[in-house]
């Protein structure tokens, strides 16, 4: 039987920032600089202030009485809803911050869109969210200019993390059968909408970055439908999920 | 006999943030409604930041204060619609942060000026401080870091 389409949108939305904001945080202690460090940990809280407010209410919409914690910290692999972008790890500090920049540039602009949801608690939790990702994107963006417009060694790093992660791009504006179902119900955007406002945004950034967007359409896809995850999640939920694997209920 | 609104909301500007303590959280502007529900009192707290880590404890001290006034079984209620915004920061609040060396926040999108020597020659350090809703600043005249209360 076909997941319930709501339930399946919520768990992309709150798993999306549930695996970007561990991964972020995966930085804690050891980011470059200090300041850097604090921004990081600063982002991956809000991202997983945001989780918790999807997951809790996909836990509400599926009715069985999963919590937020539930749902995080209780399924596997094959159960995670993100785009495969959001797994991918961290690499070197450019990496992260071009992987963050090309998640929050498409993030702020979902959410704007889900502020006008027919589903007004969806709208609620966009109208939250949408404030935090837009302060992100400002940072990540500005990040990947400076990196990207830097030194020849940051450059070349900032150019070897586009080429990696571009390919991940994709799958966030290729619209699937629970994409078509929340457009058609109101409740989230038609995802292809989305695409030439992102593009514009990548390109000025990029441009200013100088940085060459590779001339691909190319998307790895597989995440959100959760058919082919990338070997990286199951990995890191070991990390992530290990408390409450190795002391099940274990709460303080 | 059940205490009047009115005072009820001078007891909760006695509660202090805990991460900011010069400010109270009817300062901070996250005690969104306070009402009497039949014998239940009712209180809508929204949260500044979603993740922040403090919106835990400012519920728990909320319920203490209250209960330490004699409120049987208050209910503390999170409300994020409308979101949280610093144009909810008040008055009080703001002079209180400047007072205390945080620069309050400005629809400019930074300070007006220095909160210890009042200089304008400042400039960003960093977009994110030691809390959620700060950045990180620093004065070019008397070269002191400050933090600045973002502007939400």
């Amino acid at each position: 039987m076909a997941a319930d389409p709501f339930f399946e949108f919520l768990c992309r939305m709150g798993d999306n920032t549930l695996v970007l904001g561990h991964r972020v945080s995966e930085w804690c202690g050891t980011a470059p600089v200090l300041e850097e460090d604090i921004a990081l940990a600063n982002t991956a809280l809000d991202l997983i202030g945001q989780t918790q407010m999807w997951l809790g209410l996909a836990g509400e919409v599926e009715g069985k009485g999963r919590s937020a914690d539930d749902l995080a910290m209780l399924r596997d692999a094959w159960d995670f809803r993100n785009v495969l972008l959001t797994e991918q790890p961290n690499g070197d500090f450019g990496q992260t911050m071009m992987r963050q920049f090309l998640f929050d540039a498409w993030h702020v602009a979902m959410l704007d869109a889900l502020t006008r949801s027919t589903d007004p608690r969806v709208a609620e939790i966009a109208a939250k969210a949408v404030k935090e990702a837009s302060y992100h994107v400002e940072r990540s963006g500005d990040t990947v200019i400076g990196l990207g417009d830097g030194t020849d060694e940051s450059h070349r790093r900032m150019q070897a993390a586009l080429d990696l992660l571009w390919p991940y791009v994709g799958e966030l504006f290729v619209p699937d059968s629970v994409d078509d179902a929340m457009a058609e119900a109101g409740i989230a955007p038609d995802l292809t909408d989305l695409r030439a406002a992102y593009d514009d945004h990548l390109a000025k950034v990029m441009a200013t970055a100088t940085l060459t967007i590779p001339d691909s359409a190319f998307a790895h896809k597989g995440g959100k439908s959760g058919f082919r995850h990338s070997e990286h999640l199951g990995h890191m939920l070991t990390e992530m999920q290990w408390l409450q694997r190795a002391y099940p209920g274990a709460t303080w | 006999m059940k205490p009047a609104i009115d005072e009820i909301w001078g007891w909760l500007d006695q509660v202090p943030d805990p991460e900011i303590p010069v400010i109270s959280v009817v300062d901070l502007g996250i005690v969104r409604d306070v009402q009497w529900v039949g014998d239940q009192l009712d209180v809508a707290v929204t949260p500044t930041y979603s993740g922040c880590p403090a919106t835990r404890v400012i519920a728990m001290d909320i319920e203490t204060a209250l209960r330490d006034h004699g409120i049987a079984n208050p209910r503390i209620r999170t409300r994020i619609s409308p979101p949280w915004t610093t144009d909810w920061l008040s008055e009080k609040g703001r002079d209180r942060l400047r007072e205390f060396g945080i620069s309050p926040p400005r629809a400019a999108g930074g300070p007006d000026a220095c909160p210890r020597c009042g200089s304008t020659d400042v400039e960003k350090i960093s977009q994110f401080g030691s809390t959620p809703c700060k950045a990180h600043w620093r004065c070019r005249s008397c070269l002191e870091p400050f933090d600045y209360f973002k502007c939400i």
